[in-house]
């Protein structure tokens, strides 16, 4: 994984991203939009035989949710946290409880 | 793997017992929900006065879709059903949400009507160029030349200029933009909600599956990044002018934002001045 740019870590938030990976249709609007370009996709497919994105460039993530704006299937999105806050980011996480079922 | 409270700004106001939809990968239309959620936030309306119609077609599916008062109307009868909502209910904020076919064929009547006695509901019109749920036929907003199952060779009917259309039938608030413009489309919703009276909002989105296979066009993803190349953006520009064609500028922005008296309010202004005291105003007031 590169290196976060200087920018990054000077920031008092960090930005984090989540991926519903098979709610996904493998558009590619969140990959192509996403400013800093975290996301690429990924080799595998999901239960629908689509290619989900994964993280390529995670400490790039800004958290500005033009991931979540874009994405026609609401599987992905992304929010702001301060950096003091605890769990490790990653594809794979349910967007919630529901979306999981 | 963890699992994190965060959840997807969209999720609050989605029935998600109903995902994954119905919309084929690279649609326009699920991006345009996003947009719609995120201002429905910003414009902080309480939901339980929020009301959203539709008609038939694609994006028609978005009243099934929200987990909000919503109401899937008979083809092309959502601007009516919205009409006798909001006249009865004046309290509500009624969202027609609903594609070119069934809005502005199907229902192209009722649209400018709507418009020209300046109901007060926001019309929110995704255009894909074609009828997409009933197989892609010619639809009034179908480019010059654009190949549709019920134009083979290309179509020869000169389309509906929408902002033009709404304009010029009275609207208050007219903006055109593209799915590539996620932050516009949520802006203009929220001065959308803002505005007392018959509001347009028109979203370009494609449709991959119908309207660019057909037309080779790309897919959604392709779709988008032309958008984003041929978009220039006129706030203000006279809706006459617009440009948009099956290939070439697209002029996108909010054209109309002016304010007149709405049906009830001309109503009521009427009334009291013919009848007086005997007027009781409207929902027994
Ligand atoms: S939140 Fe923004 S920066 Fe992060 S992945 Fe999404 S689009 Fe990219
Ligand atoms: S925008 Fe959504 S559906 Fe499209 S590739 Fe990204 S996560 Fe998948
Ligand atoms: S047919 Fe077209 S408009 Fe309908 S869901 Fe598919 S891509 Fe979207």
């Amino acid at each position: 994984m590169p290196e976060a740019p200087p920018a990054a870590k000077s920031r008092k938030f960090r930005g984090r991203v989540f991926i519903n990976w098979d709610r996904c249709k493998g558009c590619g609007f969140c990959i192509e939009f996403c400013p800093p370009k975290v996301l690429k996709f990924s080799d595998k497919f999901n239960n629908h035989g689509y290619h989900p994105p994964i993280l390529e460039n995670e400490p790039a993530c800004t958290g500005c949710d033009l991931c979540g704006l874009y994405c026609p299937d609401f599987a992905i999105f992304g929010i702001r946290e301060a950096v003091s806050a605890g769990v490790p980011a990653g594809a794979d996480v349910p967007a919630s409880p529901a979306a999981a079922a | 793997m963890s699992v994190s409270p965060a959840i997807n700004p969209v999720e609050p106001f989605l029935r998600t017992e109903r995902m994954p939809h119905i919309w084929c990968p690279g649609c326009g239309i699920g991006t345009t929900v996003n947009c719609f959620s995120r201002a429905l936030v910003d414009s902080k309306l309480p939901l339980d006065k929020v009301a959203v119609v539709s008609g038939i077609g694609c994006t028609g599916r978005v009243a099934g879709y929200v987990k909000l008062d919503s109401f899937h109307t008979t083809h092309g009868r959502a601007i009516p059903f919205a009409t006798g909502l909001k006249l009865a209910n004046p309290s509500l904020n009624v969202v027609v949400y609903s594609g070119d076919g069934d809005l502005i064929a199907i229902g192209g009547n009722h649209f400018i009507h709507a418009a020209r006695r300046n109901v007060d509901i926001k019309v929110i019109c995704v255009n894909n160029f074609i009828y997409g749920m009933t197989g892609g036929q010619v639809a009034p907003t179908t480019p010059l030349g654009a190949t549709a199952t019920t134009s083979p060779y290309g179509c020869f009917e000169a389309p509906f200029n929408l902002p033009f259309l709404a304009e010029s039938s009275g609207a208050v608030y007219v903006a055109r933009w593209t799915a590539y413009h996620v932050r516009h489309i949520a802006h203009s919703m929220v001065e959308a909600f803002k505005k007392k009276g018959f509001a347009f909002i028109e979203i370009l989105a494609p449709c991959p599956t119908l309207y660019q296979r057909r037309n080779k066009l790309g897919d959604g993803l392709e779709t988008m990044r032309y958008y984003k190349q041929h978009s220039v953006i006129k706030n203000g520009a006279s809706t006459r002018e617009l440009k948009l064609d099956l290939k070439g500028e697209i002029t996108v922005g909010k054209f109309v934002d002016i304010e007149r008296p709405t049906l009830q309010d001309a109503m009521d202004q009427r009334y009291r001045e013919v009848l007086k005291e005997s007027y009781c105003g409207r929902g027994g007031a």
